[in-house]
């Protein structure tokens, strides 16, 4: 059993990202602090603070859920994913650029000001992964788990339903914006990585 | 926001947890997946002296299939429920409900007992629960007892809980022949707490429709097998002793409709 008196300074290690990093903080720190104010992990944007807003969401062994809602001492030995590892795979393969995922995004124009996007990102991660062909209903179900005040969601649901369909090797929808000059096609790989996971 | 500070205990068994709330009693919560105590929390309307987390427990997560119920152990999240593979045949009433309930990313770490031990009026698993004439297990140092779900919710986050007692496990009923099920449920948004939301189990001897969001615990009505302007009457009545209020999101007066129109398609949905 853990036992942490409220005074204390808790030393916590986790997995982020994929490095191991450690910080300390109190036992009722939320994860979405710790993250940003002791890992530096500033990609994960805060809002409500009580879980309606879904900008803090991030993957806990791989599962999307609110870091406000999360004490950083459940996170204790856990492997959590913010929106700056989602290049990861890319970067492991010595290349540039971003993940389908997020040139989904930039292609579609399905950000604005950005500040939800890092939490959209990740339930998009894990949502793909379990329904790796989603109908528009049930992208819309997931993403009514996220406010965005910018773009009204139409260039969001478009950008999740054509990553959904290039790792399936699908035809986009038509009228789909073509892949900007210097963009570099996902590899068969990294695609059947993404899906088998 | 920051929650006020409280001591943290991370069990490893079902004893260990109860051993704590022996000691703790009042001033102790259990926090499983935190979707409703971390808000509460974090809004500063619950201050508890310490927090006993029980996600970890290995013995208390669980889904098992049984010859009467599904019995889902207190560490088990509505998401391992909701993205069970045979859960629409299981407990097909479970499967209608929860895309109601709240978000998928708050289901990935929302237990199914924690919703049940919160005993939000609003809420749609203690709806379910009740519609189903299920169980909630309790679990204290003293030992366990079996408490149905129309004796567990008591009012507003009010239950048949003692202060040392776990909610260890909830006993949904499996699909029975020739019953059939439907869930129906009004909210401002996709998601939000629901304004009202009804349950209806039509078999062969009767009708059974239960109502959430209206009063200040799940209801639950049960009828022969009315029809026409006799079940019109009968879903009126219920409606107008459910003593619905007006508050920030609906009159008194909507509720009561709401009920009614619910209702009545939960009903006509269960019976075809």
């Amino acid at each position: 059993m853990k036992t942490y008196r409220k005074n204390d300074v808790v030393r916590i290690a986790l997995v982020l990202n994929g490095q191991p990093r450690s910080g300390t903080c109190e036992p009722r720190t939320l994860l979405s602090d710790f993250l940003r104010q002791e890992l530096g992990a500033t990609g994960t944007h805060v809002g409500c603070e009580h879980g309606v807003c879904g900008a803090c969401t991030v993957t806990i062994d791989g599962v999307a859920g609110r870091s406000c809602m999360t004490l950083a001492v459940q996170a204790e030995g856990c492997s959590v994913d913010t929106v700056e590892g989602l290049d990861r795979a890319r970067k492991a393969a010595s290349e540039d650029g971003l993940s389908d995922l997020q040139e989904a995004f930039r292609r579609n124009h399905a950000l604005q000001c950005g500040f939800c996007t890092a939490g959209i990102m990740m339930s998009c991660s894990d949502y793909l992964r379990r329904n790796p062909d989603p109908s528009e209903d049930e992208v819309r179900a997931m993403l009514s788990g996220h406010l965005c005040r910018c773009t009204g969601y139409t260039n969001i649901v478009r950008a999740v339903l054509e990553t959904a369909a290039d790792r399936l090797g699908k035809p986009r929808a038509p009228g789909a914006r073509p892949d900007e000059p210097g963009h570099a096609a996902i590899g068969a790989a990294e695609q059947a990585r993404l899906v088998d996971a | 926001m920051k929650p006020q500070a409280f001591d943290y205990a991370r069990p490893d068994s079902a004893d260990e947890a109860v051993a704590l709330l022996a000691e703790a009693g009042d001033e102790a919560r259990i926090l499983a997946g935190g979707q409703s105590l971390m808000a509460v929390l974090n809004l500063r309307l619950a201050q508890p002296a310490i927090l006993i987390d029980i996600s970890r427990v290995p013995d208390l997560n669980y889904v098992r299939a049984g010859a009467t119920h599904l019995a889902i152990g207190a560490a088990t999240t509505q998401g391992a429920v909701e993205w069970r593979a045979q859960l629409a045949t299981e407990v097909p009433l479970l499967a209608q409900a929860f895309p109601h309930i709240s978000h998928f990313q708050i289901r990935n770490r929302g237990t199914v007992c924690g919703s049940i031990a919160h005993a939000d009026p609003s809420a749609e698993l203690p709806l379910a629960l009740l519609a189903l004439q299920g169980e909630v297990v309790l679990r204290s140092r003293r030992g366990r007892r079996v408490v149905a779900a129309a004796d567990f919710f008591q009012g507003m986050l009010m239950t048949a809980r003692s202060a040392d007692e776990l909610v260890e496990e909830a006993r949904y009923p499996l699909a029975r022949a020739g019953e059939r099920y439907a869930f129906e449920e009004f909210s401002s948004r996709h998601g939000d707490f629901a304004v009202c939301a009804v349950a209806a189990v039509v078999g062969p001897d009767g009708i059974r429709l239960a109502v959430g969001g209206v009063s200040d615990r799940p209801r639950v009505k049960t009828w022969p097998r009315l029809a026409g302007a006799d079940l019109e009457h009968a879903i009126n009545d219920f409606a107008w002793e459910l003593e619905a209020k007006d508050d920030h999101h609906a009159s008194a007066k909507f509720r009561r409709q709401l009920v009614r129109h619910l209702g009545a398609t939960a009903i006509q949905r269960a019976s075809t």
